[in-house]
């Protein structure tokens, strides 16, 4: 292939003259982590909420729980971030409060609605692995856990979900390892992270190749780190002689 | 699999020699399989778009096919077929550098950075960039944005005459860079940015679109010029000299004009608007003076 490669683009000043292509791609990474990081921490505390529910008694809760899931997990992450940029907006807030948000900081809006909207979106999947790990312990060890007299939230706080965790940690990591992959979603409404920026150094250098690599190295970097520590996670937590916690 | 990325890598170095001539003409390439395939996009109103039957049309695709009329008759094989492949402005280059598209006509810049890797025919058209923005919103040119969210099309002259002013001049816009025109117009509409930066003939495209296209109106001094041509593989002279004929015939014999009146001053599919583009400075010089020089 007739491709003129350029390693030292990377070096060269930006088309504005502001910055270095270098610093453009590092910000875009910064930008994923962040957007990652903190779309992450809501999946878990909604995802756990959600996934206990469906396992209690309380049709209510258990219905709402459910329906969530099937909501969140059904419709496409694009169309969700497309009705949370476009459409919530308009349905939910009041008019002064719209021309606000418009007016606001486009960063500051492209980085908050992608991160609620990959959260919510997680938080669906992250239900569904929790539910799992309480529905894959024997029914023996709720009523063992009874029969000592403790209560339901006492049941599932000292015994049930320190070994559902245990459980379901391969499975959280590919979830986890799927919010950095998933947060590209945000450059369909502007946010320049990762892949919009190697775009962006891509269109403006016809690097587009370079630009490419350094931002696929870059992804497969945050997975190697992440797949590590949640092994590392994972080893650390294990208890002698449950295995991976899940038979009795 | 890390030596496997670092070996491809090393590869891909080694064979970096920008003065290679390719494995074998396009033209060459077209006579053995049979096939010219083109590179068009599926919403640039009115340069290369879908229309109402999901049929490729536009300017842009009209010189294509005007091109690919002339191949065929070099050849001497009427019965060449024609391969039409959707590109996106990321994808055009590399699909044009490994081979899967052999001409794309559409809305690319002919610029220099884009010519170290792809090689241009005669520009067909010229255009300064402005702004769309709502008529009630009394913003008249650039001055008017400060501190404002700004939209443009990502990759686009557009974008990067706006960052360079806005550095130079310390304007404080807020840039927002939207996939393609439609999504940028989308964002426009909603208020997520008070002006729209294109060239004008994207503008007016993206006004017949709009919901009310009385709301809207382009102002603004022309703060760039956008050069369209077709793109080709680079040392390819008996393509590229085809190409430019094909085009430089068509500008002297009143063809180009009577494809601009027919896009840019006529209804146009799918919703038979007329954009009512005028002829400007820039056009009339490229028609008088047909040139393949890229932008700075």
């Amino acid at each position: 292939m007739n491709y003129d490669w350029n390693w030292s683009i990377f070096l060269a000043p930006t088309i504005d003259g502001a910055s270095r292509y270098v610093w453009w791609i590092l910000s875009g990474l910064a930008f994923t982590v962040f957007i990652s990081l903190c779309a992450w921490a809501i999946a878990l505390v909604i995802g756990i909420g959600l996934g206990v529910t469906r396992t209690l008694p309380p049709r209510l809760g258990r219905a709402l729980a459910t329906a969530y899931v099937e909501l969140f997990r059904n419709v496409p992450l694009l169309v969700q971030l497309f009705f949370w940029y476009y459409i919530a907006p308009v349905v939910f807030l009041p008019v002064s409060l719209q021309t606000a948000l418009n007016r606001a900081n486009p960063v500051a809006t492209q980085t908050l609605t992608m991160i609620v909207c990959l959260g919510l979106f997680t938080a669906a999947r992250v239900c569904e692995q929790v539910r799992a790990g309480i529905q894959a312990q024997p029914r023996g060890r709720f009523n063992a856990g009874y029969a000592l007299g403790l209560t339901r939230i006492h049941v599932y706080r000292f015994v049930i979900l320190p070994l559902a965790f245990r459980v379901i940690v391969p499975p959280l990591t590919s979830e986890f390892l799927n919010v950095f992959k998933n947060s590209a979603v945000a450059l369909t409404i502007g946010l320049l992270e990762l892949t919009a920026r190697s775009r962006q150094m891509g269109e403006f250098t016809a690097h587009v190749f370079e630009a490419f690599i350094a931002a696929t190295l870059l992804y497969f970097l945050i997975a190697q780190i992440t797949s590590h520590a949640m092994h590392a996670l994972e080893a650390r937590l294990r208890i002698p002689g449950h295995g991976l916690g899940g038979s009795a | 699999m890390l030596a496997l990325a670092a070996g491809t890598l090393l590869g891909g170095c080694r064979r970096a020699t920008p003065e290679a001539t390719p494995a074998r003409s396009t033209l060459e390439k077209i006579r053995a399989t049979g096939i010219i395939t083109l590179g068009h996009r599926d919403n640039s109103i009115p340069f290369s778009y879908f229309d109402d039957q999901q049929h490729v049309v536009g300017y842009a695709q009209d010189i294509a096919l005007a091109i690919v009329e002339e191949i065929k008759t070099e050849l001497g094989r009427r019965n060449l077929s024609v391969k039409l492949v959707p590109v996106t402005s990321q994808t055009r280059i590399p699909l044009l550098l490994n081979d899967t598209i052999d001409l794309e006509c559409e809305t690319t810049t002919n610029n220099a950075s884009r010519q170290r890797q792809v090689a241009f025919s005669i520009n067909y058209f010229a255009s300064g960039t402005q702004f769309l923005v709502r008529r009630d919103s009394g913003i008249q040119d650039i001055d008017d944005l400060r501190d404002k969210n700004v939209i443009v099309s990502a990759g686009t002259t557009a974008e990067i005459a706006l960052r360079k002013l806005d550095h130079e001049r310390g304007l404080g816009l807020r840039i927002i860079a939207a996939r393609d025109h439609g999504d940028a117009f989308a964002a426009l509409e909603f208020g997520k940015a008070v002006a729209f930066m294109s060239d004008g003939a994207i503008l007016y495209g993206e006004i017949s679109k709009a919901r009310n296209p009385l709301d809207w109106h382009v102002v603004g001094t022309p703060l760039t010029t956008e050069i369209y041509a077709c793109a080709m593989r680079k040392n390819d002279p008996t393509f590229k000299a085809l190409v430019d004929a094909t085009i430089t015939r068509m500008i002297g014999n009143g063809d180009m004009r009577r494809l601009y009146q027919r896009w840019f001053q006529s209804p146009i599919p799918p919703r038979q608007v007329n954009l009512n583009v005028p002829l400007d400075a820039a056009m009339q010089t490229l028609f008088e003076h047909p040139n393949d020089r890229p932008l700075p």
